[in-house]
C-alpha cells in the first residue's frame, strides 16, 4: 500500500508523516513538489510546515506546484488526499476544500495537545474512528483560524462536511470550532492538528495512562490503509 | 520601469491581527488619534516594455485568482505606472 508524502521547499513534517505511514503498516513514498509524477501511489499526504516560506499566503504558492496539478486531478478522480496543517492550507488554496485559514485570533503561535471530536467517519481517513469519538493530538500553528462565508458554513454543517471539531477549547478562533473538513466525496480531508505526531508511544500527547502515550493519530493512517485494501 | 501595481487588503469585516498589533503599538507611543490600522500588500509586476490593456486585464485576473484569496482578501486597486 503506497502512500505518497509530498515535500515542498519549507515542508517540515514530511519525515514524520512518512514515519507515521510506516508505523501504520504502509509504504511511504516521497513525492517532490517539482515532479508531477505521483509514482502510482494509492493515497497522498500533504504534510505540515511552511511551504515556500508562507510567502504570499500560507499554501498559495505550493498550490501552484507541478505535483499539485496531478494531485488535484487525481483527487477529483477519487484518490484519498490528506492535508495536515500547511497541507490543509494547500488544499484550501487549491480549492479542493472551501474557505480559508487566517492568523490565529490570539495573535500568537499555538502549540498544545488538542482535544478534538471526530464528526465524520465516512471518509477513507476517518473510518477507523467512531462518530463523535474524542481524540487528542498535537496542534501547532500560527495561521489556523478557519473562516468561510455564512452560506459555505451552512452548507458544510448541513452536508456533514465538518470532519473534526475542537473540543473544550478553540485555540485559534476557527468558526464553528472547525478543526478539519472533508469534501463532498469524502476522499479529501484536511485538518490543522497533527495526527502524525501521535502515532508512537513515548512521543505522543500525555494520556491518563502515561506520559506521551497518546496514539490517536495512528487511526487516521490505519484508516486509509484499510480503505485502500477494501476499495 | 513600466509596472502594474496590485494592492490587496484583508476583507474589511475580518480581524487583521497584524494591523491590530501595530495599532496597539501606536497607541502605546501616544498616537491615540489613530483609531485603527489595517495592513495589506502592494505587489508590483514589472515589464521590460510598455504596459498594454491586455496586461492590465491579465493582472486583474492574476490579482483575483492568485495574488489574493477571495475568501479573506480583496483586490482594492490595479494601477499602471508607465
Amino acid at each position: 500500500m503506497r502512500i505518497g508524502v509530498v515535500t515542498f521547499p519549507g515542508t517540515l513534517d514530511d519525515r514524520d508523516a512518512q514515519r507515521a505511514v510506516r508505523i501504520a503498516g504502509g509504504e511511504a513514498v516521497a513525492l517532490w513538489h517539482a515532479d508531477e509524477n505521483l509514482h502510482k501511489v494509492d493515497a497522498v499526504v500533504l504534510p505540515g510546515g511552511f511551504s515556500f516560506g508562507d510567502y504570499l499566503r500560507c499554501g498559495a504558492i505550493a498550490a501552484q506546484a507541478p505535483v499539485m496539478e496531478s494531485i488535484i486531478r487525481a483527487a477529483n478522480g477519487g484518490l484519498p488526499v490528506l492535508g495536515i496543517c500547511n497541507g490543509f492550507q494547500v488544499l484550501v488554496e487549491s480549492h479542493l476544500l472551501p474557505g480559508g485559514l487566517i492568523r490565529n485570533d490570539v495573535q500568537t503561535f499555538v502549540c498544545r495537545d488538542q482535544k478534538l471530536v471526530v464528526e465524520n467517519v465516512d471518509t477513507p481517513w476517518t473510518n477507523g474512528f467512531t462518530s463523535g469519538q474524542e481524540i487528542t493530538i498535537p496542534l501547532k500553528n500560527g495561521e489556523g483560524g478557519y473562516i468561510a462565508d455564512a452560506e459555505t458554513l451552512k452548507r458544510l454543517e448541513g452536508e456533514g462536511l465538518v470532519a473534526f471539531r475542537y473540543k473544550d477549547f478553540n485555540p485559534n478562533g476557527s468558526l464553528n470550532d472547525i478543526a478539519g473538513l472533508r469534501n463532498e466525496r469524502g476522499n479529501v480531508v484536511g485538518l490543522m492538528p497533527h495526527p502524525e505526531h501521535a502515532v508512537e508511544a513515548g512521543f505522543g500527547p500525555d494520556t491518563a495512562v502515561a506520559m506521551r502515550s497518546g496514539l490517536d493519530g495512528l487511526t487516521i493512517f490505519k484508516s486509509v490503509l484499510n480503505s485502500v485494501v477494501n476499495a | 520601469m513600466p509596472k502594474i501595481i496590485v494592492e490587496v487588503m484583508p476583507k474589511a469585516d475580518l480581524l487583521d491581527p497584524a494591523g491590530k498589533a501595530v495599532n496597539n503599538a501606536l497607541h502605546r507611543n501616544g498616537h491615540s488619534e489613530i483609531s485603527n490600522v489595517r495592513i495589506g500588500k502592494r505587489i508590483e509586476l514589472h515589464f521590460d516594455r510598455a504596459v498594454t490593456d491586455s496586461d492590465v486585464a491579465a493582472a486583474q485576473k492574476i490579482g483575483e485568482e492568485f495574488l489574493s484569496n477571495a475568501v479573506i482578501e480583496d483586490v482594492v486597486s490595479v494601477t499602471v505606472e508607465n
